[in-house]
């Protein structure tokens, strides 16, 4: 069974949400991005995010823009990313997902990529400018490499198009919670529960939320009406202010560590040194 | 001239974009899904207003009292002369108000705007063109503009900034990647996603997720229906041979379109050959490009073997751009529009050939479909016609250009 499917199966039976943090592949480097992946599962991360570089991020905001930026200033491709991914799987269980942009598996091709992606250890794929509509090829492409696919869902989304993203979604929907992109938000948008429960009931799936949570306290109310907490913006910055330093994984899995505890605080979560 | 309005075959012959908002293989919507309740909610809305004569009538009305089209169809008998061949003929949209064909499409997307209810439009810009063209509708029809540019264009095209900031649009300096149109793009296409519910994009080009492909390619339209309508009138017969610089590909489009079922005309696109064909120095993405999905659509795009998108080069920076429309990437695989390319050096020869022998400036853009006039037409007969797109008008470019042709001199 799938790594991803299996981990929001035993969550959902210990009536737990998921910790999904997000960090970009290649920033500050591939070996350091694998040490922050391995330290982020020890803390308690249930899926990572790996973060796929690309030179239009259209869907980022100014942080994850800038790390996107500095991993391909030091050559940081989806191959390469795949090879990173190889390296974690050599030291971690931990469910990883991709997040990339389209072009780089269109032009990879699709069904190359899927088989590649499964053989590194690659869990799942959401491609962020890929909406289910443009996406049988690929959805097929995955399945045959048993690769979970994860469509984004918008407050703009009808319960027409949930229902349509719902069908393409394996194991979960992630739920953008705001209108725009990735960044930090001083505050939740409101009628969120609301809102998070219109898309379980349309998509029939359980519902990751993202973009704008920043906070142990906004993830802790996250927690409490969705079945995922998805932290980005928030970490990326962490290792962005560590500048290189030979402690960046420690830090971002030190701040990762306060997340995991308000998502889910009966259990331990500590950083290992 | 209406007698002529029915005579084009395009219609049947080119049936695209089909229902997926696909040209062949080309096109299709890829946005974050955020946008995708609003390419739906425009493309009824589009729908409608095709459909609904009040609409057609008003936005006709502008084109006539407010934009000045018809635009003349120009006999351009100094460079015939110079050149030797072909009767050249200019089709004048730098004559169009603003200078440029980009109003053609800025003004009926505004009025689109208006009619969804929506107070604020933002929009992209290169040139400067189409934001200057978005601008002067928003100030007409009274919304609120937002224009983001390159900080690179925003140096190369200094007048622009301060004409659209004279009718009251905010522009915005994009700092982002290569700090041109493609990081334009991206940043309104980020703004869109915030403000969707009561913000419209307006789109510049014949690019970018499905309708905006056929909307502009629609808006544009007008451009050959009235070149079709002109050409008979003065000489009673269709053109041999129609030449118009490519970006995304609008003001070709728009002048072609009409004459796509008519086999007899040979179509030329220009692309923007630049400095030289390596990597980055260019723009001309059927010499040096290769399948990829850029911001919305699928066509042929300027990339690395690992997908990550290219930088670009031209002296022109409303051609500086690593992805063509789809409908373009279609006529390209079916033969039906030919693609070759211009040098900077080519187009600056051109624009001061053009300035010379007729007294018209034009914009460096349309000075790469210049280039290609100067190619073709001395090996044609003489009672062969081209016409060529004159796009948009050189007075913005007259600064950028005076730094490679006369660099001694302040201007």
């Amino acid at each position: 069974m799938n790594r991803i499917a299996q981990r929001f199966e035993t969550l959902q039976e210990n009536k737990q949400a998921a910790f999904i943090p997000f960090i970009t592949g290649g920033d500050p480097t591939l070996p350091v991005s694998e040490d922050i992946a391995v330290a982020l599962g020890d803390v308690g991360a249930d899926v990572i995010e790996y973060g796929v570089p690309f030179t239009d991020p259209v869907g980022d905001g100014p942080v994850i823009q800038e790390a996107s930026l500095r991993a391909l200033q030091h050559g940081v491709t989806l191959r390469s990313i795949l090879g990173s991914v190889e390296r974690i799987r050599k030291r971690s269980d931990v469910p990883l997902l991709l997040f990339t942009y389209y072009n780089p598996i269109f032009v990879y091709g699709e069904a190359a990529f899927a088989r590649d992606a499964a053989a590194a250890g690659v869990d799942g794929v959401l491609c962020v400018d890929l909406p289910p509509d443009n996406a049988q090829e690929y959805r097929d492409a995955m399945r045959t490499h048993g690769v979970s696919t994860v469509f984004l869902a918008a407050p703009t989304s009808t319960d027409e198009r949930l229902a349509r993203i719902g069908a393409a979604c394996d194991t979960f929907v992630y739920y953008i919670s705001r209108l725009g992109v990735t960044g930090e938000r001083a505050a939740l948008t409101r009628n969120l529960h609301a809102a998070v429960d219109r898309v379980r009931t349309c998509t029939g799936k359980p519902v990751a939320v993202g973009f704008g949570i920043s906070t142990p306290e906004q993830a802790r109310q996250v927690a409490a009406i969705a079945e995922g907490v998805v932290v980005g913006s928030a970490i990326v910055r962490v290792i962005a202010e560590a500048n290189g330093a030979p402690d960046t994984s420690q830090r971002a899995a030190a701040f990762a560590a306060t997340l995991a505890n308000a998502i889910n605080p009966d259990i331990s979560h500590q950083v290992s040194s | 001239m209406k007698k002529y309005a029915n005579s084009s075959t395009t219609r049947e012959k080119h049936p695209w974009p089909d229902i997926h908002g696909r040209y062949g293989r080309y096109g299709g919507q890829y946005v974050p899904e955020t946008l995708m309740y609003a390419l739906g909610e425009l493309e009824t809305a589009y729908g409608d207003a095709a459909n609904d004569a009040a609409f057609q009538e008003q936005l006709a009305d502008y084109q006539h009292h407010y934009v000045g089209r018809p635009t003349p169809l120009y006999h351009a008998q100094r460079i015939t002369e110079h050149l030797g061949g072909a009767q050249v003929y200019f089709k004048r949209e730098d004559l169009a108000h603003t200078g440029a064909h980009k109003i053609n499409n800025a003004l009926g997307q505004c009025l689109l705007a208006k009619r969804m209810g929506k107070p604020r439009v933002i929009a992209e810009t290169g040139a400067g063109q189409h934001g200057v063209a978005t601008a002067t509708a928003a100030a007409l029809l009274g919304l609120d503009c937002e224009v983001y540019m390159g900080a690179e264009d925003m140096d190369r095209q200094r007048l622009n900034v301060f004409r659209m900031r004279l009718m009251g649009a905010k522009v915005v300096a994009v700092d982002a990647g290569s700090r041109t149109l493609k990081d334009a793009i991206n940043e309104a296409l980020r703004d869109w996603a915030a403000n969707v519910e009561h913000t419209h994009y307006v789109l510049g080009t014949v690019h970018g997720p499905h309708p905006f492909p056929m909307i502009c390619r629609d808006f544009q339209a007008v451009i050959g229906r009235e070149t079709r309508a002109q050409l008979t009138e003065a000489v009673g017969r269709l053109p041999n041979m129609m030449i118009a610089c490519v970006g995304g590909g609008s003001n070709a489009i728009g002048l072609f379109f009409d004459f796509l079922g008519d086999d007899s005309v040979t179509m030329v696109g220009v692309e923007a050959g630049g400095i030289e064909m390596a990597p980055g120095m260019h723009a001309a993405r059927f010499a040096g490009g290769s399948l990829g999905m850029l911001q919305g659509a699928v066509s042929y795009v300027l990339q690395d073997e690992n997908g990550l998108i290219g930088n670009t080069h031209s002296v022109s920076a409303g051609l500086d751009y690593a992805s063509v429309g789809p409908e373009h990437a279609h006529c390209f695989d079916t033969k039906r529009i030919e693609y070759t390319s211009a040098s900077d050096e080519e187009a600056l020869e051109a624009f001061q050939l053009c300035s010379r022998l007729e007294g018209i400036i034009p914009a460096l853009e349309s000075a790469h479909a210049i280039a290609e006039v100067i190619k073709r037409a001395p090996g044609m007969a003489a009672n062969d016609i081209i016409v060529m797109n004159m796009s948009g008008r050189g007075d913005k470019d007259v600064q950028h250009a005076a730094r490679f042709i006369a660099p001694e001199e302040d201007v």
